[in-house]
């Protein structure tokens, strides 16, 4: 049986890759796109196949719910969740677009008699980052300190609204992915911003460990949560961990501890002058870290992301051309020189 | 102390045989043995420090950095272990040689230094890692919250000792907490509460064989007068300590007196009789936890006569 998928989020980058990767399947007899704006707004196409199309809506709107029956939608892949506030619109936008949309999609896929499977994109930031969190964190896990602000508080409220939907409906299969922080070449978030900067911040005394997926490992997982009934809440990372060190010292730039107080008020600084932002929850996290299980995925999926967490640093650094720096051209220049006065010949 | 004494043992053999057959391999192919050697030091130095700068080691899930604890930290903590404490550890084959087991030890010393000294005999004379569980405080503070977890160890909780155990890790505890290592001087070698008994329901959780650990020694390296309780409200810290060294001598009473130690692991106590579904029974958790607080007594009685006057050759 041939499905159409309804994709939310398409104008960014993971949400156009998942519709185009569907859109070629051959499972899939159409994909419908939305979002605020249109996809190929940066020039870049994400149908080869020409089986998707794009409609314009407002997730914060119930013309959502018109799409929907006018389409005969059977599968639903929520990926509008945005993670920071843009420049020109702000939190309370965001906020709106996060949850209110979500209430609003999800109100349509409640009415809708089509509908037979919905998947949701969550982050792992509903798990918070404390210094009174476990180490590791299973799906069952409540989070230490509840996130009360930003992206985090956002997911915690949408997975609440996707839980209660559930419960309303349980004829339908619904997939809640938590995913780490995503890497790779085309990925645009806070976390890929910040390891961009010329002089990285950190905060003194903390060495958080991270978390990354790949971006096309979590393309993949969303491709086989949308194709295959897998009900469920899942963590979705590659494997291992990176701590903040590990990855300041693999981008090979400098960076500047700072002791907390002054990184807030740096950050607020940096976010006023719209530089880059950095929210009182990223404070946290590059302050206490958090890592996920994932095994529950593993053995849903038989299955395991191809890029491990290291991997998908590495990839994200490849691609935009930050390897090494000085510290290890000093080490290279020094091993050189070891191996040239131990072999005089060579 | 037996592996170490094993090691040198071997040390010594190779030290007759090895170099003999190298120099004349060596000389054979015509090349020095000196700048080799040195070439071959200085060569994994370089490869360490080339991993160290481009981030390219591993840690583990808790954070542990293997690397890091073996190469740098336990090398400057082991001359405190051997020259300072003259720590001597005995009933090391108590402790399993593979699979989990939970080491629970009485805690003293005002600062937590016989968690780095368990640490140290763990590694030097049993053999295998110890992941210790901490106090939700170390994780808060700058500089200790990761050097805790890059040496191995994580926040005392059921979900992450579960964890631990599961992987078939050595775990330990200190379950007196901050109302062991904390007491007056007055109250030294008699055990605390032992909290809710979680390390037992984690054990019987997983199976595996509780260890009981005593140490000796550390009760006397910062003696516990009083304390500030004042100054301790303010800084956020269980409390402020004052000892015939500290405040009165500045950072000079920092310098923990040189007191003799000994560690010693007592008989595993096993915990798989019981099932999984046990660890929900707090008659059960109840009982085994003052069970495993009546041994470490007892250990720690015998161990304390044992070890006889804590300065000697003085007092």
């Amino acid at each position: 049986m041939t499905q159409t998928v309804l994709v939310t989020g398409v104008s960014r980058h993971i949400g156009a890759r998942v519709a185009s990767v569907l859109a070629s399947d051959p499972d899939v007899a159409s994909v419908i796109g939305v979002d605020t704006l249109p996809p190929w707004g940066e020039g870049r196409s994400y149908d080869p196949s020409g089986r998707a199309q794009f409609v314009r809506v407002d997730l914060r709107s119930s013309d959502i719910a018109d799409v929907m029956s006018a389409a005969d939608i059977d599968t639903v892949v929520h990926l509008s969740l945005v993670s920071a506030p843009s420049r020109g619109a702000g939190r309370v936008s965001m906020k709106e677009h996060n949850v209110i949309g979500t209430m609003q999609l999800l109100a349509a896929c409640q009415r809708s008699a089509t509908v037979r499977r919905v998947v949701v994109r969550s982050t792992t930031a509903v798990y918070g980052s404390s210094a009174h969190a476990p180490a590791v964190f299973t799906e069952d896990l409540e989070p230490a300190d509840t996130p009360s602000h930003g992206y985090g508080k956002d997911a915690t409220e949408v997975e609440g609204y996707v839980r209660g939907f559930a419960r309303r409906r349980p004829d339908i299969t619904v997939s809640l992915l938590r995913f780490a922080n995503m890497m790779g070449p085309g990925v645009e978030s806070p976390l890929t911003r910040f390891f961009t900067q010329p002089v990285l911040p950190t905060v003194l005394g903390f060495d958080p460990r991270l978390q990354f997926v790949h971006e096309d490992d979590a393309v993949e997982v969303l491709r086989r949560m949308a194709m295959e009934d897998h009900p469920g809440t899942f963590n979705v990372a590659g494997d291992g961990v990176l701590l903040m060190s590990q990855c300041v010292r693999r981008t090979g730039q400098p960076s500047v501890p700072l002791p907390s107080p002054a990184f807030r008020l740096l950050g607020e600084a940096a976010r006023r002058a719209g530089l880059v932002e950095f929210s009182p929850e990223q404070l946290s996290l590059l302050s206490h870290g958090r890592a996920v299980d994932t095994g529950k995925l593993a053995a849903e999926l038989g299955w395991k992301p191809k890029f491990t967490t290291a991997a998908a640093f590495d990839d994200f650094l490849r691609a935009r051309g930050l390897p090494g720096g000085l510290p290890l051209a000093v080490v290279d220049a020094l091993s050189e020189l070891v191996r040239h006065r131990a072999d005089p010949r060579g | 102390m037996h592996h170490s004494a094993h090691d040198n043992a071997d040390d010594a053999e190779g030290a007759k045989v090895i170099p003999l057959d190298a120099a004349r391999a060596w000389r054979a192919s015509g090349v020095d043995e000196e700048p080799a050697a040195d070439g071959d030091c200085l060569s994994r130095l370089l490869s360490f420090l080339r991993r160290r700068v481009t981030g390219d080691y591993e840690v583990d899930e808790f954070g542990f950095d293997h690397e890091l604890t073996d190469t740098v930290l336990l090398e400057l903590v082991r001359p405190v272990y051997r020259h300072w404490f003259r720590v001597d550890t005995v009933g090391v084959g108590n402790v399993p040689d593979e699979g989990g087991a939970l080491v629970v030890a009485n805690h003293s010393g005002t600062l937590p230094i016989d968690a780095l000294m368990m640490q140290v005999a763990m590694h030097d004379e049993v053999g295998r890692r110890i992941r210790l569980l901490g106090a939700d405080l170390v994780y808060q503070l700058p500089v200790l919250s990761h050097l805790a977890r890059k040496t191995g160890h994580t926040l005392a909780c059921p979900e992450d000792a579960d964890r631990l155990l599961r992987k078939g890790e050595v775990v330990g505890v200190f379950p007196e907490g901050f109302k062991g290592v904390g007491k007056r001087f007055s109250e030294r070698y008699r055990l605390q509460r032992f909290g809710r008994g979680g390390f037992v329901a984690s054990a019987i959780r997983a199976g595996v064989p509780i260890v009981p650990c005593a140490i000796v020694g550390a009760e006397e390296i910062y003696p516990k007068l009083g304390e500030v309780p004042l100054l301790s409200r303010m800084l956020g810290v269980p409390y402020v300590p004052i000892t015939p060294l500290f405040p009165w001598f500045g950072p000079l009473g920092l310098v923990p007196l040189p007191s003799k130690w000994m560690i010693e692991f007592g008989e595993p106590i096993r915990t798989d009789e019981y099932g999984p579904a046990a660890a929900d029974d707090p008659m059960v958790v109840f009982n085994t936890t003052d069970h495993v607080r009546d041994v470490i007594q007892q250990i720690l009685n015998e161990l304390r006569l044992r070890r006889g006057h804590a300065f000697p050759p003085f007092f």
